[in-house]
């Protein structure tokens, strides 16, 4: 029998806001322990929550740019459980009414869009940390009340490479619209996977596990490859799946039983009585909409439909909003060839600042500099060849590529007169290879090339190069 | 007259005309409270000293300062479930024994602004929960006209303290009937204002969408004049109002002429004690005389508030308790092996049997498959109760009931019966969970034993309780009454 993997994502999303969710403690990474807390946020008797607004506009933002319909009403309502890290032994969140529900992510594997479902994107507080050192358990409130997005998606997820497609693609809109830096190592984005296995073709769902505390995208991916084969021994021999959360061992590649003795929460939800229902208006909504950017699929589109990019290209560049920064600076500095220019990005400067570790935005090859570079060719003043070299010096000096030029003298033979002189001499010295020529073997003509190139240092123009040569040999 | 025996308004003036200075006045009321205080027990922490220094200053004040508060140098006793500054807090639990919190409540913020001076901290039920201040940890207060009985409560202390002379006002707070039970049982003016007129930031929650802080005082006028201070806007709570908060002494001294005054019959039934539905009555008529008109009405939904009001208060209750958990601050177990333990050793021995008892039954009435028999049904009556009672308000502007269906009990009466201890506030309970302004008045006596009345007013419509209570007030003067101790 074949199986089908069903997988569901719940991600959690920490806003890049100033100050905490309901509270004007700052969200700070890295602070002494327990130096950005007030008594709302330690959960001192008789403090009250009010709500972030900037938190709210930003989850707004989120749940627009996943295509969510953002509710009018939606109810904040506390989650009650114990534990240190939890001021107030409940943490306010949203429950029967979340802020946006029905939304989606397309993502492409191999060439083909899949649409991602998202269920619902709700607001709510982040706990503190308890850091356990020997004999002791410390707590630490700094990131208490800091405001996250849950957002889950509906179980529409078939392998470990669309989790990751699917998150990548989430981080990279959460970046679009600066609404968090959704950066997975500082915990900024975070991912638990609900996953069963179905016969292909069956419309009811298996028993599902959940693995939680994954730490990157590419361990995401490796957890669920490794839980669907998993599931599949099992399944095989006729056993059952044990409803269960699982934990993923790096070092393994393997998951594994979380076996505590955490029995099945009853978080008593109900809504927070000190937090009124959060109205927003039809008008709030739109002018929201407004100022959203543009999101990544648009981006391509118009990519593909106003630069004639393929597709291939256009989905590189929008991938990461900086690239599509890099690349639009550089075509409104040079606006003639967008093609050479995603081209010259991708395959040339992506590669290397990748081997080097370096973020697009450190680039020492600035946009000013690709858009020169395309335009010295463009302009004939230098070839493609020689392009390749300036680009190397570009990336280590951060010089410009016309200097660089000018200083190495590699500016482009193009002037017929001198060419066709070059020319001759080279006929002159090897009458053989043209009576070769001229007796069928026209193959050697690329000697010829070579040899004009030779002499000229590469910098003669081979379109002048050809011309002449087959003006000459007829 | 003794100066202890005066109102704030009184006082206020002999200040501010210089007569006497600020440390005179705190000076009487320590003398009265030396006097009086260890028959009453009212207070959990008092402040003599601290008063006392801080008069002082204000003497010095008196003499420079131009532009002084309302409430200089007025003396004032504030429930020890509203969070103070440096000030031992403690909710009447061993839980919060020694809580000394970093910040103050919006409304001492306010008091402070207007130059008071705090005396101290008065005795509760534990969190408020209880009607007679025998479930504080530390002790009960007696009812100042006869020591063998409860001041009511939950702000009893409060009641207590200023149906004794020991301040001309005090705070208190409100979630079923904690301010108007005790200032009817001490003869007291008792005022819980609409839900969201007062900010409750720093009033420790026991059940946040039904407590309001409110006032005591020997005077409607007194009321007025402390509303006006305490009353508006706070950003630090989403739930208080930004309506436009009107000059309440406006309403004092004004004539009731057309006012019209619901009496709905409900809060009369058969098995009402005959001489306070008589004092009630008799009070009504009184107010018919002065041109108010009397209109019988009928609240139908109200026999169930009791019931809802006991689903939804524990339920918010077992939330909002939930943070005394040993972590942070207050008590902590000190025999523990592991986190359970540490919990529920803390809390069990924290905690004391009432406040336990209303944590179990708010946890039990939300817990998942429960929810909706019992949360959710109680707040579909309450919203009924609601809708009835503005339904009621097109026709009258006011609701006239009996505060409390008896007077003070015995102490140590209904401890052993906790459901007929909530009985106590079955005239006061709808009101709050309509989020409605009310007032309990002084209105005769029934054995030597203080009656209140209470008049419910529109959401907002605080004016029209003040200017009702206090014309009742002008006619009686049962507020000149003091106990004899
Ligand atoms: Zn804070």
């Amino acid at each position: 029998m074949e199986f089908e993997p069903v997988i569901g994502l719940e991600v959690h999303v920490q806003m890049s806001t100033n100050t905490k969710c309901f509270c004007s403690c700052k969200v700070e990474f890295g602070a002494e322990p327990n130096t950005n807390v007030c008594p709302v946020c330690l959960g001192m008797p008789g403090s009250l929550p009010v709500l972030n607004k900037k938190a709210l506009e930003y989850a707004i933002k989120a749940s627009l740019a996943l295509n969510c319909k953002v509710n009018e009403l939606s109810v904040f309502a506390r989650k009650n459980y114990f534990y240190p890290d939890l001021p107030k032994g409940y943490q306010i969140s949203q429950y029967d009414k979340p802020l946006a529900t029905d939304g989606y992510i397309d993502i492409k594997i191999d060439g083909k869009t899949e649409r991602i479902r998202i269920h619902r994107l709700h607001m709510e507080e982040d706990a503190g940390k308890t850091i356990h050192k020997g004999k002791y358990s410390y707590v630490d409130l700094n990131r208490a009340g800091t405001p996250l997005m849950e957002i889950v998606s509906e179980p529409d997820i078939r392998s470990g490479l669309g989790a990751r497609l699917y998150l990548e693609k989430l981080r990279n809109i959460m970046r679009y619209i600066g609404v968090s830096n959704a950066d997975m190592e500082k915990g900024q984005l975070r991912c638990d996977v609900n996953i069963s296995l179905r016969p292909k073709g069956s419309d009811k769902l298996g028993t599902k596990v959940e693995i939680k505390n994954i730490n990157s995208f590419r361990f995401v991916q490796k957890a669920i490859e490794y839980e669907i084969e998993r599931q599949k021994r099992i399944l095989k021999k006729g056993e059952k799946i044990i409803q269960e959360t699982r934990l993923f061992d790096e070092k393994t590649g393997k998951t594994f039983s979380m076996r505590s003795k955490e029995e099945a929460h009853d978080y008593r939800y109900f809504p927070d009585p000190d937090l009124i229902p959060v109205r927003i208006t039809k008008e709030y909504i739109q002018e929201i909409k407004n100022s959203l950017p543009e999101l990544p699929d648009e981006k391509a589109e118009r990519y593909i439909k106003e630069y004639k990019l393929t597709e291939y290209d256009a989905d590189v560049l929008v991938a990461d909003k900086e690239r599509a920064k890099y690349f639009e600076e550089a075509i409104s500095i040079y606006s003639k060839s967008p093609k050479s220019i995603a081209n010259w990005i991708i395959n040339e400067l992506l590669g290397k600042l990748n081997e080097k570790n370096i973020a697009i935005s450190d680039s020492p090859v600035k946009p000013s500099h690709i858009a020169e570079l395309v335009e010295l060719i463009d302009s004939g003043d230098i070839s493609t060849k020689i392009a390749k070299e300036v680009f190397e010096e570009v990336f280590k000096t951060s010089k410009s590529p016309k200097e660089i030029v000018e200083e190495k003298g590699l500016k482009q033979v193009s002037d017929e007169g001198e060419i066709r002189k070059i020319i001759e001499e080279i006929l002159d010295k090897h009458p053989k290879e043209v009576e070769k020529y001229k007796a069928g073997n026209k193959k050697i003509m690329g000697f010829f090339v070579g040899q004009v190139m030779k002499a000229t240092k590469g910098k003669a123009n081979p379109k002048v190069v050809n011309k002449i040569l087959n003006e000459i040999l007829g | 007259m003794e100066l202890w025996k005066k109102s704030l308004k009184e006082i206020s003036e002999l200040i501010n005309s210089k007569e006497i200075k600020p440390s005179e006045v705190v000076e009487a009321f320590i003398r009265r409270t030396e006097e009086v205080e260890p028959k009453i027990n009212s207070y959990i922490t008092f402040l003599g000293e601290k008063a006392l220094e801080d008069a002082r200053k204000k003497d010095e004040e008196l003499v420079k300062k131009e532009n002084r508060g309302k409430l200089f140098g007025i003396p004032i006793a504030i429930k020890d479930n509203i969070i103070t500054k440096d000030i031992k807090t403690t909710c009447a639990s061993k839980i919060l024994e020694n809580f000394i919190p970093p910040y103050n409540a919006t409304v001492i913020e306010r008091l402070e602004k207007e130059d008071f001076i705090l005396t101290g901290k008065t005795n509760l039920d534990e969190f408020a929960m209880g009607s007679s201040t025998e479930n504080s940890a530390f002790f009960t207060t007696k009812n100042p006209w006869d020591l063998e009985r409860v001041p009511g409560g939950s702000s009893g202390g409060s009641a207590a303290s200023v149906s004794a002379g020991l301040v001309p006002v005090a705070l208190g707070s409100d979630t079923g009937g904690s301010i108007r039970q005790p200032a009817s049982f001490c003869g007291v003016v008792g005022f819980k204002p609409t839900y969201g007129r007062v900010s409750r930031y720093g009033l420790v929650a026991f059940a946040s969408s039904l407590d309001q802080i409110g006032t005591f005082s020997r005077s409607v006028e007194d009321t007025a004049i402390l509303m006006n201070v305490i009353s508006g806007k706070d950003e630090k709570d989403s739930t208080s109002s930004d309506r436009e908060v009107p000059d309440f002494t406006n309403f004092i001294g004004k004539d009731i002429k057309g006012i019209k005054i619901g009496i709905p019959k409900e809060f009369f039934p058969e098995t009402l004690d005959k001489e306070i539905k008589e004092i009630i009555l008799n009070s009504a008529k009184q107010l018919e005389k002065e041109g108010a008109e009397l209109v019988e009405i009928s609240l139908p939904t109200s026999k169930y508030s009791i019931e809802a009001y006991y689903i939804i208060a524990p339920s918010e209750a077992s939330s909002n308790l939930a943070r005394y958990d040993g972590v942070r601050y207050g008590y902590r177990a000190e025999d523990y092996k592991d986190l359970e333990e540490m919990y529920s050793k803390t809390r069990d021995r924290g905690f004391g049997a009432e406040v336990k008892r209303r944590i179990m039954l708010g946890t039990y009435a939300l817990s998942s498959g429960y929810y909706d028999a019992y949360y959710l049904k109680a707040q579909k009556v309450r919203a009924l109760i609601y809708l009835e009672f503005m339904e009621a308000f097109k026709k009258v502007d006011l609701i006239l009931t009996p505060t409390t269906p008896d007077v003070a009990f015995k102490i140590g009466e209904k401890t052993d019966n906790p459901i007929e201890m909530y009985l106590s506030d079955i005239f006061t309970v709808s009101v709050n969970m309509a989020g409605l302004p009310a007032i309990s008045i002084p209105a005769g006596f029934k054995n030597s034993l203080p009656v209140g009345l209470q008049l419910i007013g529109k959401p907002f419509d605080e004016g029209t309780v003040l200017q009702v209570a206090d014309r009742f007030e002008k006619i009686n003067n049962y507020n000149l009454k003091f106990p004899n101790l």
